[in-house]
């Protein structure tokens, strides 16, 4: 292996890794357990409750059979806007307004 | 109920691609923003990106590692940051090493001289040689990896970090000639 250059040795005091902080690290964790509590409990209430609905069948029954993992990371994103517009709110009541944007936001792009 | 456990196992493996790569992705932010407050937004926003094409990504792969393929994520956010808010990276970055480091002789306050002298070097770097030398050591990414990461060869991403190394030596000689 060649030898280590004074500048490489220098780099590599200087760009040493840095730790996250923990609220970055906690925030995170937060949000990947909502994404995986939506997908098998909050997701599957709310689909069934507009399936109740034969007008919601198409878009929504597409969206969640063919949107799999993506459509459900897309919910959180649209929740997490929701939180920052309105922090006091309800965390469950941005995710269902989530769920809601990317219902129509889907049913916008397939044209029904 | 085939779609519930492949969703599980998805989530899962992702869970451990975060736990596995949180630090990766969080270093190579700071230091292509500058600040701590900005790299822990773009940090939130790769992997949130990353989740929703986890499964493509993880498809695609063949079994190769994923860390590339996040650190391209950060890297295509990161130039949409600067586009979007017309900013470029901060000059005075805080650099972790030398927060950390102790500080109770004259030799180490030289000697973090140095070392903000060098993040200052690198910062000055052309985007792409910059971001090739946190890759490598910030990161500790080999060549394969920065290549992937980069969307380039191996060859070519070698020279990259050659010419990165040689371009920050002769800007760190010129400072020392200018400064006595």
């Amino acid at each position: 292996m060649a030898e280590m250059s004074e500048v490489e040795a220098l780099l590599r005091s200087a760009l040493v890794p840095v730790e996250p902080s923990e609220a970055l690290s906690d925030r995170l964790q937060t949000t990947l357990s909502e994404i995986t509590d939506l997908a098998v409990d909050e997701l599957a209430d709310w689909e069934l409750s507009t399936m109740r609905d034969p007008r919601n069948w198409g878009p929504t029954v597409a969206a969640v059979v063919a949107g799999g993992a993506a459509a459900t990371g897309l919910v959180v994103l649209s929740a997490r806007r929701q939180r920052k517009r309105n922090r006091s709110g309800d965390p469950l009541a941005a995710l269902e307004h989530g769920l809601r944007e990317v219902s129509s936001d889907l049913r916008t792009r397939l044209g029904r | 109920m085939g779609d519930d456990a492949d969703k599980r196992r998805l989530d899962a493996e992702f869970t451990d691609l975060y736990r596995a790569h949180l630090r990766d992705v969080y270093s190579y932010s700071y230091y292509r923003v500058g600040n701590h407050h900005d790299a822990e937004d773009l940090t939130e926003q790769t992997f949130l990106q990353a989740y929703r094409h986890f499964e493509r990504a993880q498809r695609e792969s063949d079994g190769r590692p994923l860390r590339p393929w996040l650190i391209r994520i950060a890297h295509n956010l990161a130039a949409n940051y600067y586009r979007d808010r017309s900013r470029r990276p901060q000059t005075q970055l805080e650099d972790a090493a030398v927060v950390s480091a102790p500080h109770d002789t004259e030799d180490l306050v030289e000697g973090r001289q140095e070392l903000k002298d060098v993040l200052a070097g690198v910062q000055a770097l052309p985007d792409d040689r910059r971001e090739a030398l946190i890759m490598r050591f910030a990161l500790g990414m080999d060549n394969r990896e920065i290549a992937r990461a980069l969307d380039r060869s191996e060859g070519a991403t070698k020279v990259l970090i050659h010419r990165a190394i040689k371009q920050l030596e002769q800007g760190l000689k010129e400072e020392e000639t200018s400064n006595g």
